[in-house]
């Protein structure tokens, strides 16, 4: 029982980051109607940015990373995906696994294939809970990432820029004839997916402080299988689909006969959601237009 | 003889002839030992890397589906036809040449990975686009991931299944042989009756459906095909290594052989072909020159190149650009003389240019957006005119 306790936190607490790195995928593809799979890569960038700024101060670090990931994010729409705006998606796509090779290559030139360790911050205590122990690290990414959900939420229906994000995300063209400046909502949907990233990279770090060049592409990945799930381009979606995969992930890895079939697992978990339903859990089915 | 050379269109025999002079040449080559090992090595890859960009290439350019599993069916061609080969080597004691159980495997690779491509071509008739995508690639990292956690005695697990080899100086004519006979597929499938409908579904399904095409079959028909010859390359794979490893066929891998697709040009299968022979030599030839960390920057280059070649082809507003400077136009600027506008005595020859093909969303969708509006009404000027 407290293993089966301790699991679930601990899938919880690695679906949050999930959750996170989906929320990013899931609103971009919302907004743009594409696949940012760079996006992963993002949080790797944001991982370099902390271990260059760590030697100040972890906060000073974690802000650094989140500024230069939000500018990285913002760069890569103008630049790659801002031009191909009403093109196939297959293009986008494609240009899209350009960039995220762009930032690996780059990075590797930058600071080599070796694994590099960062320690933002280490903990000594475990919180107990009963009989169940749990890691601090594993709790701050519960509370934070269920704290920034909730801001999302709250921000994407209540604010203005977020109903404007709806709207987008709703039809485009008639966006556009309210009034709304469709180029900045994408932006600001590239920044807020780039500033989860980073943070989802903090937070990963914090679990296991090793970074190499492909540190994102995995989670990446593993989140973007996240989103899909959850429904791409629903906000609830992604979030319920990051915590699924996490708990998954965890407990699958718990039983020994199941744990070197993970990643297989998690994948077939996919395929057989999309069987089922076909725009995955939560997600909207789109009638098709001749 | 001159009028019947110009009734072949050269177009889709262009293919079988590079590949076949090339095969003469380096044939011949070997055959008095005159090739390195190392050229012998490069061959075989280039031959690889041919079979797999253009079975991909029925997927990508002509369906218009994405697929990023494509190493996964290489993987199963390999593991699989590999495996076979290595038992029946073992137990009629054949030698590894044997050029019967060579040929028995590609024929069990191609099945087994055909059967997988089935498989997947199942949910391919639910979904579509980047639904698609992501499970085909959930699909590589499955057969990967299940390869890699296989027992030592069955499929060798993380240490890699041995397979048996064959005489380099042969190898790779056989490579050859299986180019061709990829090519002559594809091509003749895509000129054929069946491949007017597959690029009817890519145009656009719902007419294609309405047409009475079988959209079902069709998708399974291709997958089927594309992932039979992944799999066959897969067995080549396996016959030019010792062992085969899994972490090969990983997600890297099927974006290269997507990005051979993409840069020759999507449903273009002479442009496959050379960019895949070119981007496989250029693998090979900087592998040696760029060692340690000056390896990285041929990713770097060829994720620029990726993204550069895709703005210039899809960016909307380098359309003109695009038709004023490809090669058509420049082939056509040097082939035929400039006419003396002095000497032309209206316009009517002109009629050719007047659009033809209309694509259906433009005449059954009205167009809120202002972008759209403008294009049309660009292209009302263009007809007044």
């Amino acid at each position: 029982m407290e293993t089966f306790f301790s699991t679930l936190i601990n899938g919880l607490s690695l679906g949050g980051i999930y959750a996170m790195i989906a929320l990013g995928y899931t609103m971009v593809y919302g907004i743009a109607k594409m696949l940012n799979f760079a996006h992963g890569d993002i949080i790797m960038v944001g991982g370099y940015t902390i271990f260059l700024f760590l030697f100040i101060n972890p906060i000073v670090a974690i802000a650094a990373a989140i500024v230069f990931c939000v500018v990285i994010g913002i760069l890569i729409e103008k630049l790659a995906y801002k031009p191909l705006r009403g093109s196939s998606p297959l293009a986008v796509l494609i240009t899209a696994i350009g960039v995220s090779y762009l930032l690996q290559s780059f990075a590797q030139i930058l600071f080599g294939s070796a694994t590099k360790f960062v320690e933002i911050a280490t903990f000594e205590k475990k919180l107990q809970l009963g009989a169940v122990s749990i890691d601090i690290p594993t709790i701050i990414t519960l509370v934070c990432s269920a704290a920034v959900m909730a801001a999302l939420s709250i921000f994407v229906k209540y604010s203005k820029t977020g109903r404007a994000m709806i709207a987008v995300s709703e039809d485009k063209g008639a966006a556009q004839l309210m009034g709304i400046n469709v180029n900045t909502i994408i932006m600001i949907t590239f920044a807020i997916g780039s500033a989860l990233a980073a943070l989802a990279g903090v937070f990963t770090l914090l679990k296991s402080p090793a970074i190499t060049p492909t540190f994102g592409a995995m989670p990446g990945i593993k989140a973007f299988t996240a989103a899909v799930i959850g429904g791409i381009g629903s906000i609830p979606g992604a979030m319920v689909g990051g915590l699924l995969l996490g708990i998954i992930e965890t407990f699958s890895n718990a039983v020994p006969a199941l744990s070197p079939y993970t990643d297989a697992v998690e994948f077939s978990i996919l395929i057989i959601v999309l069987l089922v339903k076909p725009t995955g859990l939560l997600g909207k089915k789109r009638r098709e237009k001749v | 003889m001159k009028k019947f050379l110009s009734t072949i269109k050269w177009k889709y025999y262009i293919g079988y002839l590079v590949i076949t002079l090339a095969l003469a040449v380096t044939g011949i080559l070997s055959a008095v030992n005159a090739l390195p090992n190392s050229t012998l090595y490069l061959l075989e890859e280039i031959t690889i890397a041919l079979i797999l960009a253009i079975s991909l290439s029925v997927v990508v350019g002509f369906l218009g589906e994405l697929s990023l599993g494509h190493a996964g069916f290489m993987c199963v061609g390999a593991y699989l036809g590999g495996k076979f080969s290595a038992v029946i080597c073992e137990k009629f004691a054949v030698s590894d040449s044997n050029f019967a159980v060579f040929l028995l495997s590609l024929i069990a690779g191609g099945i087994c990975a055909a059967v997988f491509g089935f498989i997947i071509g199942l949910p391919a008739l639910r979904l579509k686009g980047d639904y698609l995508a992501i499970v085909t690639l959930a699909f590589g990292e499955i057969i990967r991931n299940i390869f890699l956690n296989t027992s030592s005695e069955s499929f060798g697990g993380a240490l890699g299944l041995p397979t048996p080899r064959m005489n380099k100086n042969i190898l790779f004519v056989f490579g050859f042989l299986l180019v061709l006979a990829t090519l002559a597929v594809v091509q003749n499938l895509i000129r054929s009756k069946h491949g007017r409908a597959i690029t009817a579904i890519r145009d656009n399904e719902i007419a294609a459906r309405a047409t009475g095409i079988d959209i079902t079959k069709y998708k399974l028909l291709v997958f089927v095909i594309s992932s039979a010859f992944a799999g066959i390359a897969g067995v080549l794979y396996s016959y030019t290594k010792a062992t085969v490893r899994s972490e090969i066929f990983d997600y890297n891998y099927s974006i290269e052989i997507l990005v051979m697709v993409v840069i020759g040009g999507m449903g273009n299968l002479s442009g496959t072909m050379l960019s895949a022979a070119v981007i496989t030599y250029l693998n090979n030839k900087l592998m040696a020159v760029l060692t340690g960390n000056l390896a990285v920057l041929q990713n770097l280059v060829y994720a620029l190149i990726l993204i550069g070649i895709i703005i210039y082809n899809n960016a909307p507003a380098l359309k003109n650009v695009r038709e004023k400077y490809n090669l058509g136009t420049l082939w056509a600027k040097i082939t035929k003389p400039k006419k003396d506008p002095a000497k032309e005595t209206d316009d009517t020859g002109r009629w050719d240019v007047v659009p033809t093909k209309i694509e259906m969303d433009e005449v059954l969708t009205v167009g809120i957006i202002k972008k759209d509006i403008e294009a049309s009404e660009k292209k009302e000027e263009g007809k007044d005119e």
